[in-house]
């Protein structure tokens, strides 16, 4: 198995902060460990062990469970995001309207996985459930943009902006 | 108050905010106030109207305009001809809206709108989600406060029972009994839930109810908690949905500030506090069980039942859990009264169903149809029919749990039992209709990719099943399968459908059995001749050239990112099919058409 690339996390003593705050403002709340981690990766953008253990300990929950929690869940991830997160939707109507050639092109051009990020960190790349914008199949984002009625041939066209 | 003469309605769902009409708004801002009429005309943003193909979407009134597909640079000629100098621009008006002497048409007599009957969403696209008084407008807080004055628990969840309401989520189990069954546990602390964990790929109606009228929503979990005797509810909604947690958030902070969540509503002894909860993209969530242990912090498994939830559910406590569709229905229930409602729809289901549409067809949208309209009214007079000329293949509803209806069986009238005798279920909502180029073992193939990744792991049936089935389908597409291999496919659907923990199990199987049961022949073409009838599953598939028609440009090797073409310019070029790993892309850069795939 090759080994995997981890980026060293770079967290600041801002972001511990509101990390702290956050948890004490959850601690006495029934259920708190997802709302909190919804926080933890809106603050650092994802969930590197060094920060679950910060939950763990912050609301007196083991390691074990809170690593638990986020590897069951697709929303927390445990890699950072590149610079432009491409979302290519895999929903059932972008689906039949050809999505799945759409994730092999952006592939084949980036050289970039499912679910990984490209070592320069520009880009990465991740095959989503429905965004809900089935009426504009298919659809693919790029961190807050959103391209809709895709061809095939669009795709060149929209990685040329981010690439420049 | 400021009176306006005129309302401009842009949709602020998320189909049409993904298409721009954001940027709408603020350019209707402008231009208005460059025309001086920023006083006389007021912009709203509302909730979807349902036609998401055409987005983004503007309606003004009084007149009824419908404009579709409008582009930033479209708003200030609205402005300038409509707004102000009375001249609807005909060339902006959805086409299907305007009658043959250039008349507007009133939009209950297009064919997208005509068969529609709109309960669940009748305020969506009519009005302001994010204000509060434009609901209480419409008999809003109304059907609450007729519960808590006039009413006791018992006759509001008598009403329920004899509307025959059924929940819209998917199983259709008879609301008015999972309230029964909670109200009856002794007094102490219940909780009332709301599962809005919309997670079947293809459908968007719970999300459309959540950004075009939360209000409703809230206003039935109000009535639901009174009903079983609860002062605490959550509702629990994908995190996916942006647009639909801030209004809803926003609605209940308004909610609370008028008195209408908190102690003592409408100065009576029931007090409610309601609650969000973000899921965090689990599709096990939408299962009961496991939305519940999902609140409680913990991976979302489900748990076997009994103790049913009613009984036993979130930290223990009798809970309630109905679907935001169903809730919606709520306190129209209540306001019109339980004959109005068991008057819609079929004998054993009521009222109507709220299907996203998507997928082949020309209006992809939300529309909402009384049950017992048939799958060829959707498809072919609400939903305009397929495009390019294609011809309808099949229709899957109720995303990965569901099946597929071929054409044959079109003319079914859409209700949860028979939907269910031909293999199919209800399901959440999500219809999407696929053509003639859409392989059904591919598409089953994908439905289980999508059931194996989300299987929890918690019982082996589901979690090692659903592997070896999407494995078997790995093969068959792959063009190694054998006619074994869809026994196989046939025996391992029957044990785990039977032996599955949950309904995510249980159900998993049906899209394999589903398009085995109609289109067998597919499958055994894939098997037997190795080859893909609808030309999608690519190691079945080969590109060629077509000498005549190559003029050796030399495109498509230039292309070519696995160097699979060769050949000198000028003459004509060919694939090493060894190489190829057919992308597609010579085909779509070929000018001569001289490139296919079979």
């Amino acid at each position: 198995m090759a080994v995997k690339n981890t980026i060293p996390f770079r967290g600041t003593p801002q972001q511990e902060q509101e990390l702290q705050d956050v948890i004490a403002r959850y601690k006495d709340c029934a259920g708190a460990t997802i709302p909190v981690l919804h926080e933890a990766q809106r603050i650092y953008g994802y969930l590197p062990i060094e920060v679950q253990k910060m939950v763990s300990e912050g609301l007196n929950v083991p390691l074990a469970e809170i690593y638990g929690v986020v590897t069951f869940y697709t929303q927390f991830t445990t890699e950072p995001k590149g610079a432009y997160h491409i979302a290519v939707c895999l929903g059932t109507a972008c689906y039949v309207k050809g999505s799945g050639d759409i994730i092999d092109r952006i592939k084949t051009r980036l050289g970039v996985d499912v679910g990984s990020c490209s070592n320069d960190g520009k880009f990465s790349l991740e095959a989503t459930r429905c965004i809900g914008a089935c009426g504009l199949a298919p659809v693919l984002t790029v961190n807050e943009d959103v391209y809709g009625r895709l061809v095939l041939d669009d795709i060149d066209g929209i990685l040329d902006k981010y690439l420049k | 108050m400021n009176i306006v003469r005129s309302h401009v309605l842009v949709c602020g769902g998320t189909g049409c905010t993904s298409s721009g009409s954001e940027k709408l708004i603020s350019e209707f801002e402008v231009q208005l106030k460059k025309a001086g009429i920023e006083n006389e005309v007021s912009v709203v943003r509302t909730g979807c109207f349902g036609l998401c193909a055409l987005g983004p979407i503007v309606i003004v009134y009084p007149e009824g305009a419908f404009y579709s597909m409008i582009k930033p640079e479209d708003v200030e000629t609205i402005v300038q001809e409509h707004l102000l100098k009375g001249r609807i621009v005909t060339k902006l008006l959805y086409e299907e809206a305007v009658s043959e002497k250039n008349d507007i048409l009133p939009l209950s007599e297009t064919q997208f709108y005509k068969k529609q009957q709109r309960i669940v969403l009748r305020n969506c696209g009519v009005i302001d989600p994010e204000k509060i008084d434009e609901y209480i407008a419409f008999d809003g807080y109304k059907a609450l406060g007729k519960v808590l004055t006039e009413m006791t628990p018992e006759q509001v969840i008598d009403v329920v029972k004899r509307s025959g309401i059924r929940g819209r989520g998917g199983a259709g189990f008879p609301t008015a009994l999972k309230w029964e069954f909670a109200a009856k546990q002794p007094e102490g602390v219940k909780y009332v839930c709301c599962n809005a964990d919309e997670g079947d790929p293809g459908a968007f109606m719970d999300r459309s109810v959540l950004e075009g009228d939360p209000h409703a929503v809230i206003e039935a979990m109000a009535i639901a908690a009174y009903a079983i005797g609860s002062e605490q509810g959550y509702i629990y909604i994908r995190a996916e949905y942006p647009i639909a947690v801030k209004r809803l958030q926003l609605a209940i902070d308004q909610a609370k500030e008028y008195g209408l969540l908190g102690n003592n509503i409408f100065d009576t002894d029931f007090s409610f506090d309601l609650e969000i909860r973000l899921g965090a993209g689990a599709f096990v969530c939408g299962e009961e069980t496991a939305l519940m242990t999902s609140i409680e912090g913990f991976r979302g498994e489900p748990r076997p039942r009994p103790p049913f939830p009613a009984v036993k559910g979130l930290w223990q406590r009798p809970t309630i859990l109905n679907n935001v569709e169903t809730y919606a229905n709520i306190p129209q229930i209540i306001l019109n009264g339980a004959e109005w409602f068991a008057n819609i729809g079929t004998e054993k289901s009521k009222g109507t169903k709220v299907f996203a549409v998507g997928g082949k067809i020309n209006n992809t949208g939300l529309v909402e149809v009384p049950m017992g309209t048939t799958l060829r009214e959707i498809v072919e007079e609400i939903g305009g029919g397929i495009p390019n000329g294609k011809k309808f293949k099949a229709a899957q509803t109720g995303g990965p749990s569901g099946g597929c209806i071929p054409l044959s069986l079109i003319d079914t009238p859409i209700d949860y039992d028979s939907l269910l005798s031909i293999g199919a279920m209800m399901g959440s909502g999500g219809l999407i209709v696929m053509d003639e180029d859409s392989c059904m073992v591919d598409i089953a193939k994908y439905f289980l990719d999508f059931t194996v990744d989300e299987s929890c792991g918690k019982c082996a049936p589901c979690r090692i099943g659903t592997k070896r089935m999407h494995e078997i389908l790995e093969k068959i597409t792959s063009g190694k399968g054998t006619m074994q291999d869809i026994e196989n496919l046939k025996a391992l659907a029957n044990s785990i459908k039977s032996s599955s923990l949950c309904g995510l199990g249980q159900t998993a199987p049906n899209p394999v059995l589903s398009t085995l049961r109609y289109f067998e022949d597919e499958y055994i073409a894939h098997v037997v001749d190795k080859k893909c009838p609808a030309g999608v599953c690519k190691d079945l598939l080969q590109y060629t050239i077509d000498k005549e028609k190559c003029k050796g440009c030399n495109i498509c090797a230039k292309n070519c990112p696995v160097t699979a073409i060769i050949g000198e310019l000028k003459k004509p070029y060919e694939i090493i099919q060894d190489k190829c790993i057919k992308c597609g892309v010579c085909e779509s850069k070929c000018p001569f058409d001289a490139i296919s795939r079979k």
